[in-house]
């Protein structure tokens, strides 16, 4: 795979099928919660139909530079961040850009989006953006600490900050997923995952009926398009990076597809189930547990 | 933001300089609405279907036929099935629900909230109040025919007219919209003038900018 091309080629495909299954996704879990509600929900093709009507506006409003590169920073987030992952395990095709101590990398691509995020909508001047990204910097400041530890731990286990090499470690057994050799760092990594998904319990920064929407709140026509793709890619790559970290990764789509959908649906079934945290509560909640599970990991890994 | 916020003044920065600031013309951008020419043939019909299987609400009822629009969301009446999410703002949404009657201080924040909405926007206009005034046609303080006011796209008759009513104008709104005939925005931006003749004769208090956008 010398030919860079090829290479652009396949992150190209990669980002496309991404995309569709993130708006699939999207769609199913919507249905989900409400089938939870005893409601039909909408139509399964819902937010494809969605995003090309935010594409059909005739008129746009813009507030300035940084404002219109607030949602390119976030796809760019969003597609860097994927493309950094090994997507298939053994695939030369599908690991794109991974490379030796993409670990790191990859921990800051997810900071990266919400900091441009906030630029772009603290120009658009409403109060409600302004709110909404002080939420979010602060509950994302608040995860990253047990997420960070989580995946020190794991690369102390391991000894690289090579994801191939750590989904390599887990391959032969089920019992060689992270999950069950390293379970400290896998609760403390899969509670923070909560508040990057940024569902409810943990859906401060969005907030719909309390800060109607949080940052987003002035983006409209085609630049809210951008941000839907990448609310469609964003979490997806997500998942992908807990699949290779803590489920042994996946050798074809197929299997990508189950394990990804599992573990979205793990912060679906905790979100339908919890009303939403205050803020404080929700900054509270991660430096409590799963910050003490994140050092307990250490400690384990350590000594 | 109260009346005082808009007038003129001055500040003075830390180091004592005097700073004249004049919000109407500072905050606001007040250029005219533009009309937009649709694009060519399947394109714009591909769009129109786009934008009428995709209705956002902006969540702002008006009056008391909002207590009509809650139903839409519970599972007897599930107006997600076919296509209508409700949005708290106005940039992203475009479907306007007038529910019901609107008082002149309402009509105020109706206007700014409408001309925030980007460009194809639909009005649908709920109850006979909005039609002549219904049983507030003589009262001092309501508006009687909101078409004079804003475009409207598909009135919805009743006092009050029941869940099913509004789910038959959505999708009366939708054939609308697919036939190409939902374009109130460039009617609005045509007939500019006129819309706010007829608006500033009824509110007399206009302290906000022409067109707020």
């Amino acid at each position: 795979m010398e030919n860079i091309w090829i290479k652009i080629g396949y992150a190209l495909l990669t980002i496309f099928i991404v995309l569709n299954y993130g708006l699939l996704l999207q769609g199913l879990f919507r249905k989900i919660g409400a089938r939870v509600g005893r409601r039909h929900g909408i139509r399964i093709w819902q937010p494809w139909v969605d995003i090309i009507k935010n594409y059909t506006f005739r008129s746009r409003i813009y507030h300035g530079v940084m404002y219109y590169l607030g949602p390119v920073f976030r796809l760019t987030g969003g597609i860097g961040l994927l493309l950094f992952l090994p997507v298939i395990y053994g695939s030369e095709m599908f690991s794109n850009f991974s490379f030796t101590g993409d670990l790191m990398l990859v921990l800051y691509f997810q900071f990266f989006g919400v900091l441009g995020m906030a630029l772009g909508a603290g120009e658009s001047g409403h109060p409600y953006s302004a709110i909404g990204v002080s939420r979010g910097l602060s509950q994302v400041t608040a995860f990253e600490l047990p997420l960070t530890l989580g995946v020190l731990a794991i690369g102390l286990q391991y000894h690289t900050l090579n994801i191939n090499e750590i989904v390599a470690a887990q391959q032969g057994s089920i019992l060689n997923w992270t999950f069950f050799t390293n379970p400290f760092a896998a609760a403390a990594m899969l509670l923070s995952f909560l508040g990057a998904m940024g569902r409810s319990p943990f859906d401060v920064v969005l907030a719909p009926q309390e800060i109607p929407i949080g940052p987003p709140t002035e983006f409209n026509s085609s630049l809210l398009g951008v941000l839907q793709l990448n609310r469609a890619i964003f979490p997806v790559a997500k998942l992908i990076l807990f699949m290779n970290l803590l489920f042994g990764g996946a050798t074809n789509w197929g299997e990508l597809i189950i394990k990804t959908f599992f573990i979205y649906f793990w912060s679906v079934f905790v979100g339908i189930a919890f009303p939403r945290f205050r803020v404080d509560q929700s900054v509270r909640w991660f430096l409590s547990i799963p910050l003490i599970l994140g050092v307990i990991a250490i400690i384990l890994i350590k000594f | 933001m109260s009346k005082e916020d808009l007038e003129k003044r001055t500040v003075y920065s830390p180091e004592g300089e005097p700073i004249e600031i004049d919000p109407l013309n500072d905050y606001f951008l007040d250029l005219r609405p533009e009309s937009y020419a649709p694009r060519n043939g399947v394109i714009e019909q591909f769009a129109n279907w786009a934008r009428a299987e995709s209705l956002w609400v902006l969540g702002f009822g008006t009056g008391c036929g909002a207590i009509e629009m809650r139903p839409l969301m519970t599972p007897r009446f599930d107006a997600y099935r076919f296509g209508i999410q409700w949005r708290p703002t106005p940039r992203q949404s475009s479907v306007f629900v007038i529910s019901g009657y609107l008082s002149v201080k309402t009509l105020k924040r109706v206007i700014r909230s409408y001309e925030q909405m980007q460009n194809p926007k639909f009005v649908v206009a709920l109850g006979s109040c909005t039609i002549n005034g219904g049983m507030y046609w003589d009262s001092y303080n309501t508006i009687n025919r909101l078409d004079h006011y804003l475009p409207v796209d598909v009135y919805i008759t009743g006092c009050m007219p029941r869940p099913e009513a509004l789910l038959a104008g959505f999708e009366e709104l939708k054939k609308r919209i697919k036939a190409g005939k939902g374009d109130g925005a460039n009617k609005y931006a045509d007939n500019f003038d006129w819309y706010k003749a007829n608006q500033k004769k009824i509110i007399k208090d206009w302290d906000m900018p022409d067109y707020n956008w």
